[in-house]
């Protein structure tokens, strides 16, 4: 049996462990976007548990246009020599190339991110093949799971990155944990149908079924700019989360992300949340997600 | 009689589940009172730069320290063990000192270096011979043990599993694996307390 392919399966290898090992480590924490080293110090004295390594954060993105690509090179050195807290980095949608750099740099966590502007408009990376571990976004539990099947070690629900606005991380959140409890309530006859409706390998909505969680670490990301938004999305259950502009794009980027990581800590305690959220100064001033025409979206990239 | 899991920052979730499935009751704690309140601790993986900027101004620290110094059983894994520790190199900084070493902080690379591992270098008293399997994740390395440490396991030579009293620390993570034996031999006071309690 074993030599069949059919019954071998990535996931069980070592070489996977380690990579979710990792997501395990980062969870109730906070991984924040950062464009260079001075930032990512910042970032790392305030408390966060990882930096992203990304050519501009994605308020600017949306402002300057253009197409967004992996960072340079000598930033992602640049960032690495700076802290000693895990260092992701993010690689354009289906660019082989970039990510086969990252991983020759030895980034801790590559990002297959939607943020920056698509290579392929039909495929992600096969990521078992590579060793260092993934994370990609999802709107819906399909997705989750198809990205999960190319060999994710972690999904992040996806917001609207850049504007500051919670809304659509909450609208993901909620929408995987409703179509993860749908599975649980399904009787094992329905289980291939769902699979076909979902757009999902059927191995791993049996799991989902069965365990009623995803099986990888889920965290959120998009949109997150106050300790209210991080302690948020805990409570909807991402076990972590990812803060892009909110923190850079604010008065006081220090003080800022060291409240994040705090309400992210104490989410399920108001009192410490509130004492976190006080003095920040001005937030980001973000925009609207409603307000933004559907090919203004960057959630909708990725599928 | 319930253990608790400081949960900061890190994988305090898969050490509770680990000692849910030995049958030693568990819970996540965030203050020191909920610490103090607790008979023995696990120090979890995660990062340990996030873990100490959690604990600023909480009296965590403190609380850590009181457990470990009036005997109640402390399970410290990667990030937890350079907690612990009394001295941190990478950067240089002082631990909590509740385990007589030096913690070097990603001492064997990056994530990419990060591995599953057998180890067959083992205390016989405390493992028999059934070799031990270990997860390594951007794992620190331990130097300068003091007297009082025992080497339970190593890895190549280096030490990876030491005990020092009620103090057990792993640089690796048997909190992700399957094998009971290191929690047991961790927690073995208060699983016989939990099974007096259930006898009684």
């Amino acid at each position: 049996m074993s030599s069949s392919p059919v019954f071998s399966s990535p996931f069980t290898s070592d070489a996977f462990r380690v990579k979710v090992g990792l997501a395990e480590m980062l969870k109730g924490g906070v991984i924040m976007d950062v464009v260079n080293a001075e930032q990512a110090k910042v970032a790392e004295d305030a408390g966060a548990c990882a930096v992203m390594a990304l050519e501009r954060v994605p308020s600017d993105i949306r402002r300057d246009g253009g197409v967004a690509r992996m960072s340079p090179v000598a930033k992602i050195r640049e960032i690495q020599e700076a802290v000693s807290i895990p260092v992701m980095a993010k690689c354009r949608i289906g660019h082989l190339a970039e990510a086969r750099i990252l991983e020759s740099l030895e980034v801790d966590f590559i990002d297959e991110s939607e943020v920056l502007t698509p290579a392929d408009e039909e495929n992600h990376v096969y990521k078992h093949d590579y060793k260092v571990p993934f994370v990609c976004g999802c709107r819906n539990l399909g997705e989750a799971l198809r990205r999960i099947g190319e060999g994710a070690a972690m999904i992040r629900t996806k917001g609207e990155a850049g504007t500051g606005d919670i809304v659509h991380a909450v609208k993901h959140l909620r929408e995987v944990t409703r179509q993860m409890k749908g599975l649980t309530l399904l009787s094992r006859d329905e289980w291939m149908t769902a699979a076909k409706n979902l757009g999902a390998p059927f191995e791993l909505v049996v799991w989902v079924a069965t365990n009623g969680r995803l099986p990888v670490p889920n965290f959120a990301a998009g949109g997150i700019a106050t300790p209210a938004d991080a302690a948020l999305c805990r409570i909807l259950g991402a076990e972590a989360v990812f803060v892009g502009s909110g923190i850079f794009k604010s008065d006081d980027p220090a003080l800022r992300a060291r409240a994040i990581v705090e309400a992210t800590t104490h989410w399920d305690d108001p009192a410490r949340v509130a004492k976190a959220s006080e003095g920040l100064g001005e937030g980001m001033k973000g925009i609207e997600a409603a307000k933004l025409v559907e090919s203004e979206l960057l959630q909708t990239r990725g599928w | 009689m319930t253990v608790g899991v400081l949960a900061l920052q890190g994988d305090f979730e898969a050490h509770t589940a680990a000692l849910a499935r030995l049958g030693v009751p568990a819970r996540p704690v965030r203050t020191a009172d909920e610490i103090l309140a607790s008979a023995g601790l696990v120090l979890p993986g995660g990062e340990s730069t996030a873990m100490w900027k959690l604990m600023e101004g909480t009296g965590i620290a403190d609380a850590i320290v009181e457990v470990a110094r009036r005997g109640d059983p402390v399970f410290a894994t990667c990030a937890g063990v350079i907690v612990a520790a009394r001295r941190i190199e990478g950067p240089a900084r002082a631990g909590l000192g509740i385990l007589d070493a030096t913690a070097i902080r990603n001492a064997y690379g990056r994530q990419l270096d990060s591995a599953v591992v057998t180890l067959t270098d083992l205390d016989r008293e405390a493992f028999g011979d059934e070799p031990l399997e270990a997860v390594f994740i951007r794992a620190p390395k331990l130097a300068g043990l003091g007297p009082g440490v025992e080497v339970l396991a190593r890895r190549d030579g280096d030490p990876v599993l030491v005990r020092q009293g009620n103090v057990v620390a792993a640089t690796f993570h048997p909190e992700l694996g399957a094998d009971p034996r290191i929690l047991r031999l961790a927690f073995s006071s208060a699983l016989a307390a939990a099974l007096a309690a259930r006898a009684a």
